[in-house]
C-alpha cells in the first residue's frame, strides 16, 4: 500500500487541525465512559446523597443473575436476527430500484421516507398493528388459523420486535446498497454476461463480492445499532416481555438505571455492554474484513 | 417595519422581566399529559390568579418516571424544581432522601400555615404519613383500581346488566355464561397486574405483601406474599383462566392492551384505575357499569378496603427560604373544597379531604354520574389495617418488573403460581437488601 505524506508549513498546524476531533471524542466519548466505569464500582442513592465504593461488587451480582446471562442470548438472537432481516430486504430493495431506469428516483425517495419516522410514532404504529385485539396483522394470521398472541408467546414477541427494528434500519442500508451498486463498473457485468452468466450467477459472483465492503461497513453498524439504539422500540411495543423474552441487554440497562434508580447496576450492564461492542468490533474488523475485497 | 418591530420586542423583553420580578416563581415539575396536563395548567392559572405574590410555573417532564429522574438529576446538578409530582412506588425512594426533601407538615409548621391532617381522608393519606403519623407530601392525584362492565355484553348474555359479579366465584360464573352465550369471547382483562392483582388484591383480603407492616415500620421489611395462600389460589385461577379463554393478559407493567380489548367488547369486563373513567367513558361505544372490585368470599376479613395509586407532590430543598412560603400557599389552595371538588370531578381523582367529597355531594355530582362514588366507598368500606394501609417499599419499581415477569412466566404456564409467588420474594428480597445497604 502507499502512503502520501503531506508537508505542514507550521508544526502545530497538524494538531490545531486535528484538536476539534480529539476533543469531541474526549468531551463526548472518554469522559462519559469512564464516568460510567467509575459509577459501576459505586453503590449510590439515586439522589446521590450517600455512596460506597464497592469495587466490582455491581458485576458479580449481575454475573450470579441467571436472567442477566438470558439476556446476553436473548440479545444475540436479537441482534442476528434483526441485522439479516434489515440488511437482506433492504439489498433485495436496493437491487431491484437499481435495474429501474426513469422510476428509480421515486423509489428511492418514497424507500427512504421511514427513516425519518420518529421512533416512538413507530413504535405506536407497531403496537396498534400488532395489537392482539384490534391489530390488524393478528386479525389476517387468523384467517390461515395462527393464533399470535405477542403477550404471552415469546416467539411472537421476538418476530415482533425484530421486524420493528429491522424496518427503522431498512431505508439507511438501502441507500449504501444501492449507491454501492451503482459504483460497479457496468462492463463488468457485460463480460459475464457475454460469457453466458445468468442473472443469479452474476450476482453471486460479480455483484456481491464488490459489494463487500459497503456489506461488512453496514454489518458493523446494524449489529451496533441493534445492540445500542433499540430500547425505544421494545419500550413501545413489549416492554421486554412476555416473561423476558425480549429484555436485552440495553433495554435492562434503560429499565434498572432510568426507570428503577438503581445506578450502580445499570452502570456496570452499560460498562459489559461497551466491552461487548468492543470485541464484536474488533472481532468484525480482525477476521471478516480480510475476506472483503476493496 | 421590521426594525421597529424588532425594537419593540426588545423593549418588552427588558419590561417584561422587571414586571414579574415582584412575584416569587414556583417551578412544578408534573407527569399528567393530554387532558389531565390541561388541568393542571389550569389549577396553576387559577392560583396564580388568586394571589399576587407568587407564580406557580408547571412544567411537563414526561411520564412520572421520567419526570422524577430529571428531578433526581437537576437535584445533583442543584438545579431541582421546588415542587415535583412523584408516583406512589416512588415514595419510599423520596422518603429516604433525607436532606433533599422537605417533609409537608414540617413545611405548613415552618410557615404557620393553617393545617390540619384530620381533615384529609385517611386511607389517601395514610399511604404518606411517616410512621408517627406526620405527612410527608401532598396527596395530589390518587385513584384507586375498581372495575368496570360491558352492560350490554351482560345483557345479551342474559345476565342482569345492574349486577356485576361481587366475588370471583361470580366472575367466573358470569365470564362463562358470556362466553357460551357468544355475546363476548373473553370474561374479563387487567390493566396494571401488579397494583390490581397483587397489591390490592392482598389489601382487600387484608394479607401482608412484605412484614414490617408492609415497609411502613422500616426499611428492613422483607416480602411474605408467597405464604398468602388466597394468592397463590389466585393466582393458579387466573393462569387456568387465560387458558380457557375467560381471561386474557394485556401485558404486564401498566398493561397497555386492557383499554382496546374491553373497548372492543372482545372482553366484558376490565378492571382498571377509577381515574380512567374519563378514558372509558370517551373509548367504550356502550353502556358502561361501575363495580368494587371483587374477592373469595371464604378468606375472613374479605372484601376488606382497597389501597391508592396515583402521585403525590414533593417539596425539594435547597431554594431560598421566602420561597417556600409559597409553597405552602400552593399546598393550601390545592386543600380547599372547591379547588379539591373541581379536580376530582375533571379528572376521577379521588377527593382528598372529607369536605371535597361532601362538597360534591351536595352539587350533586354522584346523582349526576352514578359510578363515580364507587372508588371513594371501595376506599372507605373499612378503617385501614397494617395490611391495607399501603406499601412502602424501596427500588419498588424494579421490583414491579420482576412481578411481571413472573406473572408471565406463570400464565405462559412454565412455572407454578407457588414458583411466581416464591421467585418474586426471593429476587425481591435482594433489591429490597440493596436498598437498606443504600441507606447505610
Amino acid at each position: 500500500m502507499q502512503t502520501k505524506r503531506m508537508t505542514f508549513s507550521s508544526r502545530w498546524l497538524p494538531y490545531a487541525l486535528l484538536a476539534p476531533q480529539v476533543l469531541i471524542t474526549l468531551v463526548f466519548f472518554v469522559w462519559p465512559a469512564s464516568q460510567a466505569l467509575w459509577q459501576s464500582m459505586l453503590r449510590e442513592d439515586p439522589f446521590g446523597l450517600r455512596s460506597t465504593f464497592v469495587w466490582f461488587r455491581n458485576f458479580e451480582r449481575l454475573f450470579a443473575d441467571p436472567h442477566y446471562l438470558a439476556a446476553m442470548k436473548t440479545t444475540a438472537i436479537f441482534a442476528v436476527g434483526t441485522t439479516f432481516l434489515a440488511m437482506g430486504v433492504s439489498l433485495l430493495f436496493a437491487v431491484m430500484v437499481n435495474r429501474m431506469l426513469r422510476s428509480r428516483e421515486w423509489y428511492t425517495t418514497l424507500l427512504v421516507w421511514p427513516y425519518a419516522v420518529a421512533p416512538a410514532i413507530a413504535g405506536v404504529l407497531w403496537w396498534f398493528m400488532f395489537n392482539t385485539s384490534v391489530g390488524i396483522v393478528p386479525y389476517m394470521l387468523q384467517g390461515f388459523g395462527y393464533d399470535w398472541n405477542h403477550r404471552l408467546d415469546g416467539t411472537d414477541a421476538m418476530i415482533l420486535v425484530v421486524i420493528a427494528a429491522a424496518w427503522k434500519q431498512i431505508s439507511y442500508n438501502f441507500l449504501f446498497f444501492l449507491a454501492g451498486l451503482q459504483s460497479i463498473p457496468q462492463s463488468l457485468i457485460e463480460a459475464a454476461s457475454i460469457d453466458g452468466a445468468g442473472r443469479m450467477k452474476r450476482f453471486w459472483t460479480i455483484v456481491f463480492p464488490l459489494l463487500s465492503p459497503t456489506t461488512f461497513f453496514l454489518m458493523v453498524v446494524n449489529v451496533v445499532y441493534a445492540m445500542f439504539d433499540t430500547f425505544g422500540v421494545i419500550h413501545a411495543t413489549t416492554e421486554g416481555g412476555p416473561a423476558r423474552a425480549t429484555n436485552i441487554l440495553v433495554y435492562k440497562v434503560f429499565r434498572d438505571g432510568f426507570v428503577g434508580g438503581n445506578l450502580g447496576s445499570s452502570a456496570a450492564q452499560s460498562v459489559i455492554l461497551m466491552a461487548i461492542v468492543i470485541v464484536l468490533t474488533v472481532i468484525q474488523f480482525r477476521w471478516i474484513e480480510r475476506r472483503v475485497n476493496y | 417595519m421590521f426594525k421597529q418591530s424588532l425594537m419593540a420586542a426588545t423593549a418588552m423583553a427588558l419590561v417584561a422581566p422587571a414586571a414579574a420580578s415582584a412575584q416569587t416563581e414556583i417551578q412544578w415539575w408534573h407527569a399528567m399529559s393530554g387532558r389531565l396536563g390541561e388541568l393542571v395548567e389550569q389549577t396553576a392559572a387559577t392560583f396564580n390568579e388568586s394571589q399576587s405574590d407568587y407564580v406557580v410555573v408547571p412544567s411537563y417532564r414526561g411520564t412520572y418516571s421520567e419526570a422524577m429522574n430529571a428531578a433526581i438529576a437537576a437535584f445533583r446538578a442543584g438545579e431541582q424544581p421546588h415542587v415535583l409530582q412523584v408516583f406512589e412506588v416512588g415514595t419510599g425512594t423520596m422518603m429516604a432522601a433525607e436532606g433533599a426533601i422537605i417533609p409537608i407538615y414540617q413545611l405548613m409548621a415552618e410557615h404557620d400555615v393553617e393545617f390540619d391532617p384530620d381533615a384529609y381522608i385517611p386511607t389517601v393519606v395514610g399511604y404518606y404519613t411517616d410512621p408517627d403519623g406526620n405527612m410527608l407530601s401532598f396527596p395530589f392525584n390518587s385513584s384507586t383500581p375498581i372495575l368496570y362492565y360491558n352492560k350490554d355484553v351482560f345483557e345479551a348474555a342474559g345476565l342482569d346488566p345492574e349486577t356485576a359479579p361481587a366475588t370471583w366465584a361470580e366472575v367466573e360464573e358470569f365470564s362463562q355464561q358470556i362466553i357460551d352465550s357468544g355475546a363476548a369471547t373473553c370474561g374479563f382483562t387487567t390493566r396494571w397486574p401488579s397494583w390490581i392483582q397483587l397489591e390490592n388484591f392482598l389489601a382487600l383480603h387484608n394479607l401482608p405483601l412484605g412484614t414490617e407492616q408492609n415497609g411502613f415500620a422500616g426499611f428492613d421489611a422483607e416480602l411474605v406474599l408467597n405464604q398468602q395462600e388466597p394468592l397463590i389460589r389466585h393466582w393458579e385461577n387466573l393462569a387456568r383462566w387465560q387458558s380457557e379463554g375467560i381471561f386474557k393478559w394485556a401485558g404486564g407493567n401498566d398493561g397497555p392492551d386492557a383499554g382496546p380489548t374491553f373497548y372492543s367488547a372482545e372482553c366484558a369486563m376490565m378492571m382498571e384505575s377509577s381515574a380512567g373513567r374519563a378514558g372509558v367513558m370517551a373509548n367504550a361505544p356502550f353502556n358502561v357499569g361501575y363495580a368494587m372490585l371483587p374477592y373469595y368470599a371464604d378468606v375472613e376479613g374479605a372484601p376488606q378496603n382497597s389501597i391508592i395509586g396515583g402521585a403525590t407532590l414533593w417539596t425539594l430543598s435547597g431554594h431560598d427560604e421566602g420561597d417556600y412560603e409559597g409553597v405552602a400557599r400552593f399546598f393550601e389552595f390545592l386543600s380547599t373544597p372547591e379547588q379539591q371538588a373541581w379536580w376530582h370531578q375533571n379528572t376521577g381523582y379521588l377527593p382528598i379531604t372529607q369536605a371535597a367529597y361532601e362538597l360534591s355531594q351536595e352539587q350533586g355530582y354522584y346523582e349526576a354520574n352514578p359510578g363515580a362514588d364507587v372508588s371513594i366507598m371501595q376506599m372507605n368500606l373499612n378503617p385501614p389495617t397494617e395490611n391495607s394501609r399501603g406499601l412502602r417499599f424501596g427500588n419498588y419499581l424494579q421490583i414491579r418488573d420482576i412481578i411481571s415477569e413472573e406473572m408471565e412466566a406463570m400464565l405462559i404456564g412454565s412455572i407454578s403460581a407457588q414458583d411466581a409467588a416464591d421467585n418474586i420474594v426471593e429476587r425481591g428480597n435482594m433489591l429490597l437488601r440493596d436498598f437498606e445497604s443504600s441507606l447505610q
